[in-house]
């Protein structure tokens, strides 16, 4: 059983600061299935077409029957916990911070043993439950919890070197202004962020949710205007420090393509807002939570980007939109390289249209502010780097893997 | 398919046994070592350089050389070559193909050696660079290297058969009071039952006495025909049997066995000896439960009763089951793949009489094996060898 971590104490300045360090990073390309597979949240394996058998570590052939049509699919999670050991003295840096470390040898119902890292509830012989997770090195490792709820569960040390809990850490939300910016506020304060920094351009024009926003405990509305290089500055220079999690909700929707509109100012402004935005508030926050990826309880963990799924596919009623977010998607990547020496997480959640004055002339399903909120948090919590919020996201994606080709026909009508 | 019978290795010896002394770090690199011990070789032997025709060679430090750069490097001139990467299975799998290449007569003389440097960062560069299911699912874990791996397959067999920590730490105690005896050693203080248990824990429940000491150092033998040995008037062992197998057992879900288990019947028989017989043994120590998990494979004990053995009997040179005579890894040091030769090197001098002040009297018969490459989960590679010297 674990014990409920404690909120952090403030800073003591003359302590040294634990600076990040990174669990070894080499993989072969064919384990990299298991990435794709942690940063999605999936627990996948190699499964073999040909006899149907499953195989760990990663396998250029089946060790059954030798066949190469081995591809990963989602597989049954649970194993038993065959045996354990706590590492006292890794000669690896990152461990040996962090030691003593609990590894053990889990057999798979589904056939094979996978070394994994260990939640502390987990017992020899005793049923788990496996989940591949993005370490601080930003490569997928096997991690085994017990099958069922444990009490504190997330405040488990080793888990939380996976996953970028808000408890007990301090937030900044980029836009204030915006309904998904206000529902994240509510959502992080809720999984027990201890302060939440909420960007407001221009405070002294009044917006719809702002006494709410006002009114909530451990919320502090902060000026930032992220397409203006010296307010990022600005702020980062008074709070840096201090943001843990970045929840980038800067959005700036407008319809429209290419020869509908006339000249380049809209377009100017989607990037300069979105675009530009992004790179303010890298430049700003990045450097600092690069820094502090290692520093103690209330680390610095995440960054987090909220995307339109046109990023990946362009809709041409909303084309000059979708290219401003294909390139934040593609700065989002660059981001994450830079970060990731810090071992922090940059999470990107894709949503189709969502249920905002801006998407008002596009039929339903649109997505809800609050579901994205939510994702937001189970993302968080669950230490992932991809997630496609609602039912249209999620079928771009799919048809984009299906066929680009029908899904760029389909997006023009 | 039907198994066939094996050739056996009549007429086939080893000679010239030698060590070069191992040191904790060296500057040097490990085609030092091994120049080293092929000149070694030569001393010993009586023979000049271009006499060897045969080469066998095992290291993890050599860089970018395998056997055939050493051959341009120390002007040697073979007709057969052989780079063995088998890591603690070395010297077993080096003296089957060399007993196989003379027998043939593709070569006369087969110098098999193996060494290895100790660079401070070696033996972090030699785990980064284990194995590619080492590299993806082992090594980011962070247990560096195989202390935690074999600390899990421990904490299994240790469970499931009933053994203590005072039971395994016997067989190291008994290897510390041989390398006493031994001037080579890089372990020269004693070890008492309660020093052991009071080691502190690396990762339980492997604790520090449990280790090996990764050093740099070299070991070497030649192989030949009885009469090639003759002509040249060296004392030599009879090859009686080898046995060899790799990812043995693979549906075990943990390793409470290795692959001697599917070939130590063929091992006795082949030597046309039983266990009993033997007058020295020399097994493959990385842990010293991975030795105990050897006295049942290869046939000293049930299955389990590891323990037990261990507790009937004195392991020391002068006891009643002479084992690890110069101190195995676990007292000398683990020099990288030379480890894997330590115990049959040692074993050779035993059954020839060439111990010096760890000999065994009358030790006629001897037993060596290795044990290697824990790839994932478990260690792949196992071997044996019998051997017998010239008064038997």
């Amino acid at each position: 059983m674990i014990d409920p971590i404690k909120p952090p104490r403030r800073k003591n300045p003359l302590l040294r600061t634990r600076l990040p360090a990174s669990p070894p990073r080499p993989r072969s390309r064919t384990s990299h299935g298991f990435t794709r597979a942690a940063a999605e949240g999936r627990f996948m394996l190699q499964r073999c077409e040909a006899c149907g058998a499953f195989a760990y570590p990663a396998r250029e052939a089946c060790p059954s029957c030798l066949s190469a049509d081995l591809a990963f699919a989602d597989a049954p999670r649970r194993g038993v916990l065959l045996a354990e050991t706590t590492a006292r003295v890794p000669s690896d840096v990152y461990f040996r911070e962090r030691a003593p470390w609990r590894i053990g040898l889990v057999k798979m119902d589904c056939g094979p043993t996978i070394v994994a890292h260990l939640h502390a509830d987990c017992a020899e012989g005793a049923p788990v439950r496996m989940s591949f997770q993005l370490d601080k090195s930003g490569q997928a490792v096997a991690f085994a919890r017990p099958e069922g709820e444990t009490p504190n569960m997330a405040d488990d040390r080793q888990w939380r070197e996976m996953t970028a809990d808000p408890k007990f850490r301090r937030v900044l939300v980029t836009n204030g202004r915006s309904v998904i910016g206000q529902e994240a506020v509510v959502a992080l304060k809720a999984a027990g962020a201890k302060t939440v920094f909420v960007g407001v351009a221009e405070p002294w024009r009044p917006f719809a949710g702002e006494d709410l926003l006002r009114r909530q405990e451990g919320v502090e509305v902060v000026t930032l205007d992220a397409a203006d290089e010296k307010s990022a500055a600005d702020l980062a220079a008074d709070i840096g420090g201090k943001v843990d999690i970045l929840v980038n909700t800067t959005e700036y929707v407008r319809a429209g393509g290419l020869l509908d509109r006339k000249g380049t100012s809209i377009a100017r402004d989607e990037i300069d807002q979105t675009y530009l935005g992004f790179i303010n508030l890298a430049q700003a926050f990045g450097p600092a939570m690069r820094l502090r990826g290692a520093d103690g309880v209330n680390n610095s963990v995440a960054w987090v980007n909220i995307l339109s799924v046109y990023a990946l596919a362009n809709w041409p009623a909303f084309g000059a939109y979708s290219a401003s977010q294909a390139a934040c998607l593609s700065l989002s990547h660059c981001l994450r390289a830079e970060l990731r020496p810090g071992g922090i997480k940059v999470m990107n959640l894709f949503t189709g249209p969502v249920d905002t004055e801006w998407f008002q002339t596009v039929a339903p399903p649109k997505v809800a502010p609050r579901a994205i909120a939510q994702a937001i948090e189970s993302g968080l919590k669950n230490g992932l780097e991809e997630m496609y919020v609602g039912d249209v996201a999620e079928e771009v994606r799919q048809r984009l893997a299906a066929n680009p080709k029908a899904l760029e026909r389909e997006l023009d009508r | 398919m039907k198994k066939s019978q094996r050739t056996p290795y009549d007429g086939i010896v080893i000679a010239a046994p030698v060590t070069i002394p191992y040191v904790r770090y060296s500057i040097e690199s490990a085609q030092w070592w091994i120049g080293r011990a092929l000149g070694a070789l030569v001393g010993e032997a009586g023979i000049k350089a271009s006499d060897i025709d045969g080469l066998c060679v095992s290291s993890f430090t050599m860089g970018t050389d395998s056997g055939i750069g050493l051959t341009q490097h120390f002007g040697l001139c073979v007709r057969w070559l052989d780079t063995i990467p088998l890591g603690g299975a070395s010297a077993i799998a080096g003296l089957r193909k060399a007993a196989r290449a003379v027998q043939a007569r593709d070569a006369d003389i087969v110098a098999c050696v193996a060494g290895d440097t100790n660079h401070v960062d070696s033996f972090r560069l030699t785990l980064e660079n284990f194995s590619r299911f080492n590299q993806d699912a082992v090594y980011p874990y962070g247990t560096g290297g195989a202390n935690a791996s074999f600390a899990l397959i421990a904490r299994n067999y240790m469970r499931t058969f009933g053994v203590t920590r005072e039971d395994v730490g016997r067989i190291a105690i008994a290897q510390r009071a041989n390398a006493l005896r031994n001037p080579h050693a890089l372990m020269k203080a004693p070890l008492t039952l309660e020093q052991y248990l009071a080691g502190r824990p690396i990762s339980d429940p492997i604790h520090l006495f449990d280790c090996v000491m990764p050093c740099a150092g070299a070991e070497a033998f030649l192989v030949m025909r009885e009469e090639t040995a003759a002509s040249l008037n060296l004392r030599a062992a009879r090859l009686l049997s080898t046995i060899e197998r790799h990812n043995a057992f693979a549906d075990d879900p943990m390793q409470v066995r290795g692959g001697w288990a599917m070939d130590v019947g063929e091992l006795y028989a082949m030597a046309g000896v039983k266990p009993d017989d033997l007058d020295i043994v020399q097994t493959y120590d990385d842990y010293p439960v991975i030795t105990m998990m050897q006295f049942e494979d290869l046939g000293f004990c049930k299955k389990g009763e590891g323990a037990e053995f261990v507790r009937a009997h004195d392991l020391t040179i002068n006891g009643d089951f002479p084992h690890n005579t110069s101190g195995g890894q676990l007292s000398v040091g683990q020099a990288g793949a030379a480890g894997a030769y330590l115990g049959l090197v040692e074993g050779l001098r035993q059954v020839l009489g060439a111990a010096g002040p760890t000999q065994v009297s009358n030790a006629r018969l001897g037993l060596a094996s290795g044990f290697g490459m824990i790839n994932y989960d478990r260690g792949l590679a196992s071997g044996a060898a019998i051997f017998a010297g010239p008064s038997r």
